[in-house]
């Protein structure tokens, strides 16, 4: 047990040892205050006048704060995508595995370490939400629910889904160790493809059905909110996961993507 | 410091698809003493080193440490130190840090960064990124992580490549230094002469085979003598050599005489009555038998 510490410790070392960590997360925050702020702002100046969509203050907040995992979980992704890249890329994975010969237990500390490194992210994420999305709120003189435990609820399953994202990001980037192919693949899949099939299946309910499982899906399930299920569901096919499913279904991708990721490459010979 | 354990290389085997990297190798390497492992680029040293540290799987065979296969050491960075020949290292990282996160793994003592940092003179641009490393600056953090556990045994693949003349000298005497204290250390190269006067034994392969194995003197006996001649009728000369029963072959400033001595070559034009202009004998090196050993693709 004091080996996967070790390893642990190091896989933590090698996050807070470069810059990158810190420069994804300030970007992060600004876009995802920016975006809350602005969204806040928008709705709060939209609610005084009498036309245009009315959201109620109640439904509004936990919208605002929902931007925190959507705006945010592709912050994750790469984090995690990149902890793992970088190794292969610099060919750190010849003194990572001098270090622990183990490789099982590289790539599970690995996870460990950017799970927490995730969870972190989601407190930066719904500190920038919280903070712009409420304040503005405030400012347009609506109850930003600060005292609902409802809130809170959400901001923790928020804190959950970024978690779980970056340990995806981890097992993406054992299964794509190309770092230009692991970047454009989560960019392309979370700004464009997944975007698109979402709006798709809600056409009929059997698609529905199938596309409550899409990665995205399962994310706003385990978040509670977020203004795509809203559209969705203003479609009429917004069929949404139990926030506990919609976790499972995150868990379980990390899991697949990175037990294929340990057969297709985290095993190979290192040249 | 653990005790150096010697090196058992049996059957080692190793293909990648159609290309056999190393064929069937065995040899053992001792502690106490340096090893050269050489042979021509592309010779299969890297591949050999890998597949001991348990980086690449071998198709077959197998080699140890004493008897144990590196994943299964118990503390593996300190019972083994490596550098191996690619650089890998993240550009962005410091090389203290870069050297905490394999102490951190391996359970070792954090002291130990600054300590071999020291030792291989970098104490001063710890802090540095590694990214503005210079090669031989590379070197010597590949060098500080080989050291981190203060290991009985060494493998360094290629550790001369890229070093200045004063990094040579340096180097040559810490592998003396380290191989004096009992620790067992291996060092690959291509180049006879960039190790020769570092190595007590050399294991020579090519295309992945071995071809060599002994002591560095043992290169010394198939060493063969060849004299330059020369004289204003070269022509006379080179006759009167080759009738003498050696085998003769033109230079631009002369002729060479295989498998001779000065003195009898002398003797041979005094007889033949040609005044000589110029008369000397020439050693084959080490290089050259070594370049003849590996073949003539071995002269890349
Ligand atoms: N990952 C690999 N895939 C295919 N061929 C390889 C790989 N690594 C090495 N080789 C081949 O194996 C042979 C031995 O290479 P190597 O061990 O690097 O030799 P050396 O270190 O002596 O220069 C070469 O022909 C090389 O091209
Ligand atoms: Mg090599």
């Amino acid at each position: 047990m004091s080996r996967f510490g070790g390893a642990l410790r190091s896989e933590v070392t090698k996050i807070t040892s470069t810059r990158m960590w810190w420069i994804l997360a300030i970007i992060m925050v600004a876009y995802i205050a920016v975006c809350a702020g602005g969204a806040a702002a928008l709705f709060g100046a939209l609610g005084d006048s009498t036309n245009g969509p009315s959201i109620s203050g109640e439904s509004l907040a936990p919208l605002i704060y929902s931007f925190g995992p959507t705006l945010g979980y592709v912050f994750a992704v790469l984090l995690g995508a990149l902890a793992t890249t970088n190794e292969f890329r610099h060919q750190t994975l010849t003194p990572t595995f001098l270090a622990t010969p183990r490789r099982g237990r590289v790539l599970v500390a690995k996870l460990v370490a950017l799970t927490g490194a995730g969870a972190l992210y989601g407190v930066l994420a719904m500190i920038a939400a919280v903070g712009a999305g409420a304040g503005l709120l405030l400012a347009f003189g609506i109850d930003p629910q600060l005292g609902d435990p409802d809130t809170w609820a959400l901001v923790g399953r928020s804190v959950l889904a970024m978690a779980l994202w970056s340990a995806i990001g981890v097992g993406l980037g054992v299964l794509v160790p190309s770092q230009v192919a692991a970047i454009v693949i989560v960019l392309a899949f979370t700004q464009f493809v997944e975007p698109i099939l979402r709006l798709a299946s809600s056409i009929a309910e059997w698609t529905a059905q199938i596309g409550q499982f899409l990665p995205g899906a399962a994310s706003d399930a385990l978040v509670g909110a977020s203004f795509f299920s809203l559209a969705a569901g203003a479609g009429g096919g917004g069929t949404m996961l139990e926030w506990w499913q919609g976790g499972l279904v995150l868990l379980g991708i990390a899991v697949l993507v990175s037990v294929l990721g340990w057969f297709t490459s985290w095993r190979r010979d290192v040249t | 410091m653990t005790a150096g354990v010697t090196i058992e290389f049996s059957g080692l085997t190793k293909t990648f698809g159609a290309v056999q990297a190393v064929s069937d190798l065995s040899f053992t390497v001792e502690p106490g003493r340096v090893t050269g492992f050489l042979g021509p680029n592309g010779a299969g040293k890297t591949t050999t080193l890998r597949m001991l540290l348990g980086l690449v799987r071998p198709t077959s065979g197998t080699a140890t440490f004493g008897g144990t296969a590196y994943r299964d050491l118990p503390s593996p960075l300190a019972t083994v130190g490596s550098a191996l020949e690619a650089a890998s290292f993240h550009p962005g990282r410091s090389a203290a840090n870069h050297l905490l996160t394999y102490t951190q793994a391996a359970g070792l003592d954090r002291e130990r960064v600054q300590l071999v940092l020291h030792r291989v003179g970098l104490g001063a641009y710890g802090d540095r990124r590694v990214g503005g490393y210079s090669l031989g600056m590379r070197q010597r953090l590949g060098l500080a992580f080989a050291l981190l556990g203060d290991p009985g045994v060494l493998v360094l693949d290629e550790p001369i490549n890229g070093l200045d003349p004063e990094g040579i000298k340096w180097i040559r005497l810490l592998l003396r230094e380290l191989a004096d204290e009992g620790r067992t250390v291996l060092i690959s190269s291509h180049l006879l002469s960039e190790v020769q006067q570092s190595v007590d034994e050399v294991v020579i392969v090519s295309h992945g085979k071995l071809i060599h194995r002994g002591s560095l003197a043992s290169l010394d006996q198939s060493e063969q003598k060849q004299v330059i001649v020369d004289a204003t009728d070269r022509a006379a000369l080179a006759a009167a050599v080759e009738a003498a029963g050696y085998t003769v072959s033109p230079l631009r400033g002369g002729v060479l005489v295989e498998n001779a001595e000065a003195a009898d070559v002398g003797r041979i034009a005094f007889a033949a009555g040609i005044a000589v202009t110029a008369l000397s004998q020439k050693r084959v090196g080490l290089e050259e038998s070594f370049l003849h050993l590996v073949g003539e693709e071995g002269a890349l």
